[in-house]
C-alpha cells in the first residue's frame, strides 16, 4: 500500500510553533530512583531549535525514562530540566527545587507534544474527536476552529477518510498517525516520541517515519527515542546513546555508522543493524 | 394408674406441660377453624383494580418509589465517584475518610441507618427532620431520612463500583491526557471517567435495581412508597394474597423498564469499543454466529 508522501504538516498549525529559546532543551545532572533503583545518573542533554536529537540504548538503559521526564510524567530527584525557557515540574525556591503545582505543570507540558510507543489515542473519541479534544478544552479554542484544523492535520497525514472513525477500527500505523496529529494540534514548541514505531508491524513502521521525518524537515524540535537506526541517518542533528543511566555517546549519525567509539555502543549497533 | 400418672407429671416440668396443653388446643381449634372457613377465593376484581386502575394512593406510592430510588441513586453514583476518587488519592486524609465513610456504611445494615438517622437523631435532638419547601413542593422528614440514608449506603458500594471502573483504563490513557496540558480532574473527567462509565453500568444497573426494591424498607420510618401503600390496604382490606401479588408485580414492571433502560444506555456507550453492540455484530453472533464479513462490518461501525 502506497501512502501519500505527507507534506506540509506544519501548515496545517500555522507554521513551525515558535520556540522562545535557543535551547529547547536544557537538562543538567538528571537523577532518577525507582525506589531503590537509579535509573538515571546525571543525564545532561541540549536540544536547540529545530534539532532533531535520537536517543538510542539498550532495554533498561533509561531512554525511556528520560524523556518522561522531560514532561514530567516522571519526578526527578536531582538535577533540572528547562524546557523553552520554563523549568519543568519544578519551581525554585531559594535555590531549591519543589515540585510545582499541577496547573503549572499542565500548563508546561502544552507546549510539548508525546507520541507513546502504545498510541494511547482515546478510544471513546473519533479521530477527530481525539486531535480537537485539547485544543478545545485545554486551549479553549473554538469548535469550528479546532475542527477546521483537526482535518487539515489528518488530510496531511494522510488519513482524511478516517475523521469519523473510532481508534479500534484503525491499524496501529493509522492510530500512530492520528497520535501524531493529536500531539501537533497543541502547537508544541518540542515533540517527544517514545519508540513510536516499536508496537507498529513492519509494514506499517514506514508510514509512520515518513510523517515523523517530513516534521523533521519542516523544521520541529523533536527528541526520538527509536532504534530505527535508518531514521536517524536520515534526519537526525545528532545521536545520543544510553547505557545504564548515562550517556556514553552522542555524535552526528556518520559518527555512529562509521566510527562508534564506545564497546557498548559497538555491540549495540551490531545487534540492531 | 395413679402411679403412672403421677410418673408422667413429674417427669414433665410445669411450663412445658402448660404449652404441650396449649399446642393440642391450638390444632383443634384450627381444625376447626378451617371446617368453617369458606374456601379461599381469589378477588380478581381487587387485584385487576390494583393493577390495571390504581387509585391514587397506589399512583402516589409508584411515584414515591421511582422518585426516592433515582435521587438516591444519583447521591450514591456522586458520593462513588467522590469515594473512589478518594481511595485513589495520594493523599492520606482523603484516603482515610473514603475508607472510613465506606467501611461504616459497607458494614452496617441499611435497616439499622435508616432508623438511626430517622429515629436517633431525632431523639438526641441533633437533627429532627423538619419538612423543607423545595420549589413549592413540601417535603416530609421522613422521605429526606429516607433519601439520606439510601444515598450515603449506596454511595459506599457505589465507590467501590466506580474505583474498579477507573482502574480498568490503562494508565496511559491518563498520560496521554496530561501529555496534551490537561489536569487531572480535567483528564478525569473528559477522558478516563467516560470511559469507565461503560464498565460501571452493568454493576450500576444491578445496583438500581437493587435501590428500586430496597425503597421498600422506608416501610419501616413511615414512607408511604409502593410496598407500604400495599401493606396498608391489606390491612384494610385482608386480601393479602390480592395486595402482595399486585404489589409484587409493580415492582417486576419497575425493574423491567429499568433493564430496557439500562440496555439503552450501554448500546450509548458502546461507541469506539471493538466488539460493542453499536459497531458491527453483536457478542451472541460473534460467539454462536456464523462467520461474518468483518470488513463492512469495520467499514460502517462507529456511529
Amino acid at each position: 500500500m502506497a501512502v501519500e508522501r505527507p507534506r506540509d504538516l506544519l501548515a496545517a498549525i500555522g507554521g513551525v510553533p515558535v520556540a522562545v529559546t535557543e535551547l529547547v532543551v536544557e537538562a543538567t545532572d538528571v537523577h532518577k530512583y525507582f525506589g531503590r533503583l537509579h535509573v538515571l545518573k546525571g543525564v545532561s542533554m541540549t536540544v536547540r531549535r529545530q534539532e532533531v536529537v535520537v536517543v538510542i540504548g539498550a532495554s533498561g538503559s533509561g531512554k525511556t525514562t528520560f524523556i518522561r521526564c522531560v514532561n514530567h510524567l516522571e519526578k526527578i530527584q536531582q538535577g533540572r530540566i528547562s524546557v523553552n525557557g520554563h523549568l519543568i515540574g519544578y519551581r525554585d525556591v531559594k535555590g531549591r527545587l519543589v515540585e510545582d503545582r499541577e496547573r503549572n505543570i499542565a500548563k508546561q507540558r502544552q507546549e510539548i507534544g508525546m507520541v507513546f510507543q502504545r498510541f494511547n489515542l482515546f478510544p471513546h473519541k473519533t479521530a477527530l474527536e481525539n486531535i480537537t479534544e485539547a485544543p478545545i478544552h485545554v486551549r479553549g479554542v473554538p469548535v469550528d476552529e479546532a475542527v477546521e484544523t483537526g482535518k487539515a492535520l489528518l488530510a496531511r497525514v494522510g488519513l482524511s477518510a478516517k475523521a469519523d472513525v473510532y481508534p479500534t477500527q484503525l491499524s496501529g500505523g493509522q492510530q500512530q498517525r492520528v497520535a501524531i496529529a493529536r500531539a501537533l494540534a497543541m502547537k508544541p514548541a518540542l515533540m517527544l516520541f517514545d519508540e513510536p514505531t516499536s508496537a507498529l508491524d513492519p509494514e506499517m513502521i514506514g508510514e509512520v517515519l515518513e510523517v515523523m521525518k517530513e516534521l523533521a524537515r519542516e523544521g520541529m524540535t523533536m527528541i526520538v527515542v527509536t532504534h530505527e537506526m535508518g531514521f536517524a541517518r536520515e534526519v537526525a542533528d545528532r545521536v545520543v546513546m544510553m547505557d545504564d543511566g548515562q550517556i556514553i555517546e552522542e555524535g552526528t549519525p556518520e559518527h555512529f555508522f562509521t566510527s562508534p567509539t564506545h564497546e557498548r555502543t559497538k555491540s549495540f549497533l551490531s545487534k540492531i543493524l | 394408674m395413679s402411679d403412672a400418672r403421677r410418673a408422667g407429671s413429674g417427669s414433665m416440668p410445669r411450663p412445658a406441660r402448660g404449652l404441650a396443653v396449649a399446642f393440642l388446643l391450638a390444632i383443634v381449634l384450627a381444625g376447626c377453624a378451617g371446617q368453617s372457613r369458606a374456601p379461599f377465593r381469589f378477588d380478581t376484581d381487587v387485584f385487576t383494580h390494583a393493577l390495571f386502575s390504581p387509585d391514587s394512593q397506589i399512583l402516589n406510592g409508584l411515584w414515591l418509589t421511582v422518585v426516592i430510588s433515582v435521587v438516591s441513586q444519583v447521591i450514591g453514583i456522586l458520593l462513588g465517584i467522590f469515594g473512589a476518587l478518594g481511595r485513589m488519592s495520594r493523599r492520606a486524609p482523603f484516603r482515610l475518610i473514603a475508607n472510613f465513610y465506606i467501611w461504616v456504611f459497607r458494614g452496617t445494615p441499611l435497616l439499622v441507618q435508616l432508623v438511626f438517622f430517622f429515629f436517633g437523631l431525632g431523639a438526641a435532638h441533633i437533627y429532627d427532620w423538619p419538612a423543607i419547601n423545595l420549589l413549592g413542593l413540601s417535603i416530609p422528614g421522613e422521605i429526606q431520612a429516607g433519601i439520606f440514608a439510601l444515598g450515603l449506603n449506596e454511595g459506599a458500594y457505589m465507590s467501590e463500583i466506580v474505583r474498579a471502573g477507573i482502574i480498568s483504563i490503562d494508565a496511559g490513557q491518563m498520560e496521554a491526557a496530561k501529555s496534551l496540558g490537561m489536569t487531572f480532574g480535567l483528564g478525569m473527567r473528559r477522558i478516563v471517567l467516560p470511559q469507565a462509565a461503560r464498565i460501571i453500568v452493568p454493576p450500576l444497573g444491578n445496583e438500581f435495581n437493587n435501590m428500586l426494591k430496597t425503597t421498600s424498607l422506608l416501610f419501616v420510618i413511615g414512607v408511604q412508597e409502593l410496598y407500604t401503600t400495599f401493606s396498608i390496604k391489606q390491612s384494610q382490606n385482608f386480601q393479602p394474597f390480592e395486595m402482595y401479588l399486585a404489589c409484587a408485580l409493580w415492582f417486576l414492571l419497575l425493574t423491567t423498564i429499568w433493564s430496557v433502560i439500562q440496555a439503552y444506555i450501554e448500546r450509548r456507550l458502546g461507541k469506539g469499543v471493538a466488539g460493542a453492540s453499536t459497531g458491527g455484530r453483536s457478542l451472541r453472533d460473534r460467539m454462536f454466529g456464523k462467520r461474518g464479513p468483518v470488513e463492512p462490518s469495520l467499514v460502517s461501525g462507529g456511529r
